[in-house]
């Protein structure tokens, strides 16, 4: 052994003439510090860069979607942002059922933040005729299928028509609402949206919002 | 708490040792100056190339097809994309800056010499494997000059006798550079040889630390054990790996903080210099990013004047120089060679160009110009003249080592101080 | 060693200049900065240059934000083809059929600034004149041979070159002096030389649209390694004084 006692586990700075003063001690954080800013500075690009790109964002452009065509009680789909959207519209019949099945919904009043503020209403749409949705399941993405002429009421009695999530069983009413006793833990996202005209929805920009 | 950790973590696995006797407690020779902060930088512009790297394969689409197009998608779609890009290629040409810098340290103070022969080999491999780098690196933009630079580069294995011609078809994969061949290369430019280059890097600071730092007297700081007083000893803590095989001697600084420091002065000053030229002359002037290398290559179309970038040029010019094919492509290599049988073709027992003679000095120094003479010529449009200067300046290439192996056997030396100076 | 870094300072810039050559080029003083003339030369490489060339990597919406056009008032006298703002800048014209009527496809023009220089646009768009034998009927002093009709001649007019007689040794020798034109283009020789500054302008921004933003960045940057600079170095001579 060296006759020089040395502890190769001892962690502290190698300080043998020690020298501590103040201008020492303040240059070594004033650096440090200054260091610190500029590693921060330098990781802004790298974290930057996994933002959806310019390519991202033109296909995630707002989509014009025509409504006229839609017969009452059919369903038609639309591509968002590589998302599915539902434009459905409903029956008054339908309409008018939406209010007689608060019990079996968890959150039958849109509290939970899943829409636009035009949308916290009964019908989660602007109008109620309309419902346009997100067309992916709250719980782990799966996209859920539309079930009606009394389809769904093999998973809810009662409900002629809603939709199923076939990944895990969730299941959701004509307003995108979740029903309770199944994983998906909120209702249906409404995306934001407006009438261009009375034939026209654009979705991607809401009212007063551009 | 965190002492328990540190010290249940240590037992298992050597962190601290490792280091304390690697960094913390290295002894390095007091009178390293500017010229040893070459090996830092390069170290910090390897973690730049492979950062940014791995970023702009996030983007980067390796096919014909998409390569050009995906560069740009890079400079221009994805956010600060253009600062990952340039700070990657203004990276390659930083990084032959500072390795030949590096290297023209290594031979003015004779740091190739006993005991650093193995040392100075790694290096070399580093070198070599850096060159294929960037070579293959430069094909994938895909751009006129990554298609004729791979096209002219590839051909040189043509000239090898018998299989040239199917090798170089085997290596393109292909009956000229195609998508086939840019695949390859992305393949062995982000994965293959960044893997050897950081394990022959490992090699070369294990190799370093096993027989020390030189330094520019070329006086040895570790001195047989028991033959210094304490007085002469150094005060610094040392680690014992080094303390219980040699005395050393009082010219040391401990790794850190004092050479750590030291390099981070020069750090500061490259990246301001790096940092210039990255956000306001990324091209420099066509050196950095050659001009037609904007255009998508084209195989029906060769550029005017094919050069490969600026740290090829010397050896282009030597490949140029030689009016035989196969002859040319074999002075291309021998000169590296020669660089990497310094350790046997000098044959003097002083290191450093302080205390050898002057006509060593003036060798080097003109070894340097012949260097960036060559560079110019190989880097330059062709003209008569060049082709009779690229001669006579590859005979001098060859003409230090032949010197240095000539006068370095019975040199007339200045006495090397027993203490470091300065 | 210092001997030596006077060397290099010395042959470094020298290999830069010797690398230029070639036909005399004027300097295209072209300022990024200047939107309308940014503007000015979107509008003329839509109208003039869209036809055959494509800028198939530069996106309108993205040359909209840059030169400050709302992006209603682009779409509308900007954006000839296609619905929407993010789409490339492109032309309809299939590139077999365009290498059948020009022998080679027009180039793209998105990094064309890159590849030759803005000098050299600047001197190629100004130096077209008229020569029958070529198939358009012009030929260019700094790109003979030329494969692309003049497309300007509506602005600048038709363009010969021009020479003065001379009394060299007494003996009358006809010398070049430059290209004039005949008049009859909608520009004056001024007008046409800033128009095609404009355009100039226009292709060096899209060769590289983030030019003014990497300086911006850069200055601070500078900025921040020079504080950074001057700490490290104090504390190193700090640490240092027990050594020396």
């Amino acid at each position: 052994m060296s006759n020089v006692s040395l502890d190769a586990n001892d962690s502290s700075v190698a300080e043998s003439q020690p020298q501590d003063n103040n201008r020492r001690r303040f240059l070594t954080v004033a650096t440090s510090v200054v260091g610190g800013v500029g590693v921060v500075g330098v990781a802004i690009p790298f974290i930057g860069s996994w933002n959806p790109s310019v390519k991202a964002r033109a296909a995630g452009a707002d989509v014009e979607a025509d409504i006229s065509k839609i017969e009452p009680g059919q369903l038609i789909r639309v591509v968002w942002r590589s998302k599915p959207v539902w434009i459905a519209r409903r029956t008054p019949e339908l309409i008018e059922s939406l209010s007689k099945i608060d019990d079996l919904l968890k959150d039958p009043n849109s509290e939970e933040d899943q829409q636009p503020e035009f949308a916290r209403n009964p019908y989660r749409s602007l109008k109620e005729e309309y419902l346009v949705l997100v067309g992916i399941c709250t719980h782990l993405g799966c996209s859920p299928q539309h079930l009606k002429d009394g389809a769904f009421e093999e998973y809810v009695e009662g409900v002629p028509e809603g939709f199923h999530c076939p990944c895990h069983g969730s299941k959701f009413d004509m307003a995108g609402r979740v029903f309770n006793n199944v994983p998906a833990p909120l209702n249906l996202v409404v995306p934001p949206y407006m009438y261009v005209d009375d034939n026209t929805i654009l979705i991607g920009s809401e009212e007063g919002a551009a | 708490m965190f002492k328990n950790l540190m010290e249940w973590i240590e037992y298992r696995l050597p962190i601290m040792r490792v280091a304390n006797m690697h960094a913390v407690q290295y002894p390095a020779p007091r009178n390293m100056n500017f010229w040893y902060v070459f090996g830092f930088l390069a170290t910090i512009v390897l973690v730049n190339q492979i950062v940014t790297g791995i970023w702009l394969t996030m983007s980067f689409e390796p096919s014909a097809e998409r390569a050009f197009a995906s560069v740009e998608f890079i400079m221009r779609d994805v956010e600060y994309g253009w600062i990952l890009r340039y700070m990657h290629s203004t990276g390659a040409s930083a990084f032959f800056i500072v390795v030949y810098l590096h290297m023209f340290r290594g031979m003015i103070y004779g740091s190739y010499q006993k005991p650093r022969e193995l040392l100075w080999l790694f290096g070399m491999f580093i070198y070599l494997a850096l060159m294929a780098e960037a070579f293959m690196g430069y094909v994938l933009p895909w751009g006129q000059m990554s298609y004729w630079g791979a096209q002219v580069i590839v051909s040189l294995f043509s000239a090898i006798p018998v299989i040239g011609p199917d090798l170089v078809v085997w290596i393109q994969g292909d009956y000229v550079i195609s998508g086939a061949t840019l695949n390859r290369f992305f393949a062995l430019h982000v994965i293959a040889l960044p893997l050897v280059i950081v394990i022959l890097v490992f090699l070369h600071i294990v190799a370093l630390h096993e027989v020390g730092s030189n330094n520019p007297d070329g006086t040895d700081v570790k001195r047989k054990k028991g033959s210094l007083s304490e007085d002469e000893k150094t005060k610094f803590k040392i680690h014992e790996y080094y303390t219980s095989k040699y005395d050393i001697i009082d010219d040391i600084v401990p790794f850190f903080p004092h050479i750590v420091l030291k390099d981070l002065v020069a750090f500061s000053l490259f990246l301001i210099a790096f940092c210039y030229v990255m956000f306001f002359n990324p091209g420099m002037g066509g050196y950095f990013l050659e001009h037609p290398n904007f255009e998508i290559a084209n195989g029906l179309k060769t550029p005017e004047h094919i050069f490969p970038v600026w740290y090829f040029t010397p050896f282009y010019a030597i490949l140029k120089a030689v009016p035989h094919k196969l002859g040319g492509v074999i002075c291309m290599f021998a000169a590296i060679v020669a660089l990497a049988l310094l350790p046997w073709i000098d044959r003097g027992r002083v290191k450093s160009w302080r205390y050898r003679c002057g006509l060593h000095t003036w060798n080097l120094i003109i070894f340097a110009g012949v260097f960036i003479f060559l560079g110019y010529l190989g880097g330059t449009p062709q003209e008569a003249w060049k082709i009779i200067a690229s001669q006579i300046l590859t005979i001098m290439y060859f003409g230090f080592f032949f010197l240095l192996w000539i006068y370095s056997k019975n040199e007339k030396t200045k006495p090397v101080p027993a203490r470091i100076t300065g | 060693m210092k001997k030596l870094i006077l060397v290099l300072a010395f042959l470094l810039p020298n290999a830069v200049f010797a690398a230029g050559g070639g036909a005399h080029l004027d300097t295209a003083n072209y300022d990024l900065t200047d939107k309308a003339s940014l503007q000015s030369g979107a509008m003329l490489f839509q109208n003039y240059c869209l036809g055959c060339h494509q800028m198939q990597y530069q996106r309108y919406q993205r040359a909209f934000e840059d030169l400050d056009v709302p992006v209603e008032l682009g779409q509308a006298n900007l954006q000839f083809t296609g619905e929407k703002p993010g789409e490339f800048i492109k032309n309809g014209m299939p590139a077999d059929s365009a290498a059948k009527w020009f022998g080679a496809p027009p180039p793209d023009l998105t990094l064309v600034a890159r590849v030759r220089g803005a000098d050299w646009l600047y001197t190629y768009l100004r130096t077209f004149y008229v020569d029958e034998s070529r198939p358009f009927g012009v030929n260019n002093l700094v790109f003979p041979e030329v494969g692309m009709p003049h497309v300007l001649q509506e602005l600048q007019g038709v363009p010969s070159k021009t020479t003065e007689a001379h009394m060299v040794d007494g003996e009358m020798v006809e010398r070049y002096v430059g290209i004039k034109s005949d008049g009859s283009g909608v520009l004056s020789p001024e007008e046409y030389d800033t128009a095609v500054l404009d355009l100039v302008n226009y292709l060096v921004y899209t060769g590289e649209p983030s030019r003014l933003e990497s300086e911006s960045i850069g200055r601070w940057v500078i900025v921040f390694l020079l504080v950074f600079f001057v700490l490290i170095y104090l504390l190193k001579k700090e640490y240092w004084r027990d050594v020396h």
